[in-house]
């Protein structure tokens, strides 16, 4: 029953990659091509709105709904990583036109053809595991 | 009355949606997790047992199970959409120019919110159709655990917190993205 909230969320979450339709390839690719604004205020408006409430729940100091102060981790300082990791990750996000959520999204809309994505994208983090400690850190 | 029926049925603008991806990212945080879908790949290398060989994936995948109920949210999400909130058959309305430059691709007009041309089907029983798409969840699902994220955790999440790690594996994103449909797409379709 604890998970309830997260499963709410998460049907939230599909409605929404659904209905704006940012789980459509034609958007990411007239994204890429920046021939719209659609996708650009999608993210514009949810990051600006996500600095705004990040900057005040750590004034006020907010916390979580167990009673346990919220924790933003920073991530590792690196270079490379971050900008190899994105430059692949972008490649198979036009390729396919979905990035891992929107990809379980189309599996519920009905297109199964991103069960062979989603299963790929599995074996593609696998493939990472294992050549992990071979790739500059 | 009339009004509402028309928004749930018509494709929602982008502020809307914007907000409310906002809001999700706070309900995650407020629960005390975080938003990032990619996680969820490493999660189920782990419960399907692939810490046994690989030091990568030996973790209590258990404690990731919140995210894994996410994930089966979102594919109801999508299932809900598609019975109950959408016109049948609607067409994704992007813009001219891209209906043009994909046209020299060999794509349709669209018929509905993806590509029968690749998602279709029929598409399946063409081999390189299938390889496309294999190569790109693998590409998807190897640069977001090599970035340590993906849209949610990075463009969202991370540009939120203003970190910057999350705006250098933004603009990999968009690098990738800018080459894949400017460089690749015009020699694979």
């Amino acid at each position: 029953m604890k998970f309830i909230k997260f499963l709410l969320v998460g049907i939230l979450f599909g409605i929404v990659m659904a209905k704006s339709e940012a789980m459509s390839w034609y958007r990411i690719q007239e994204m890429f091509r920046f021939q719209a604004f659609h996708m650009y205020g999608i993210i514009g408006v949810a990051v600006v709105l996500g600095i705004i409430g990040t900057a005040l729940m750590k004034k006020f100091k907010i916390r979580d709904d167990q009673g346990n102060p919220i924790v933003f981790a920073p991530k590792a300082r690196a270079f490379f990583p971050y900008l190899i990791g994105g430059t692949l990750f972008g490649l198979g996000w036009a390729l396919c036109g979905a990035c891992p959520g929107p990809m379980v999204v189309n599996i519920g809309y009905g297109y199964l053809s991103m069960v062979i994505v989603f299963a790929s994208a599995i074996l593609g983090t696998f493939l990472y595991g294992i050549l992990e400690r071979f790739l500059p850190q | 009355m009339e009004f509402m029926f028309d928004f749930v049925l018509q494709p929602w603008p982008w502020w809307i949606s914007g907000i409310l991806i906002a809001a999700i990212m706070f309900l995650l945080i407020y629960f005390g997790q975080t938003f990032g879908f990619s996680s969820n790949l490493r999660t189920l290398c782990a419960a399907m047992g692939a810490g046994k060989k690989v030091a990568f994936f030996a973790f209590d995948w258990r404690e990731q199970t919140w995210n894994l109920v996410f994930l089966v949210g979102a594919v109801i999400g999508g299932f809900l959409t598609q019975q109950f909130l959408t016109e049948p058959d609607a067409a994704v309305q992007i813009s001219q120019a891209t209906v043009q430059d994909l046209a020299k691709l060999g794509f349709a007009a669209p018929q509905g919110a993806q590509p029968d041309e690749l998602f279709g089907l029929e598409a399946l029983s063409g081999f390189k159709n299938i390889l496309l798409l294999v190569i790109g969840g693998a590409l998807v699902g190897f640069g977001a655990r090599y970035a340590g994220g993906c849209t949610s955790g990075h463009a969202i999440t991370g540009l939120s917190n203003l970190q910057l790690p999350s705006l250098i594996a933004a603009v990999g994103f968009f690098l990738g993205g800018l080459i894949m449909t400017f460089l690749i797409f015009p020699r694979i379709f």
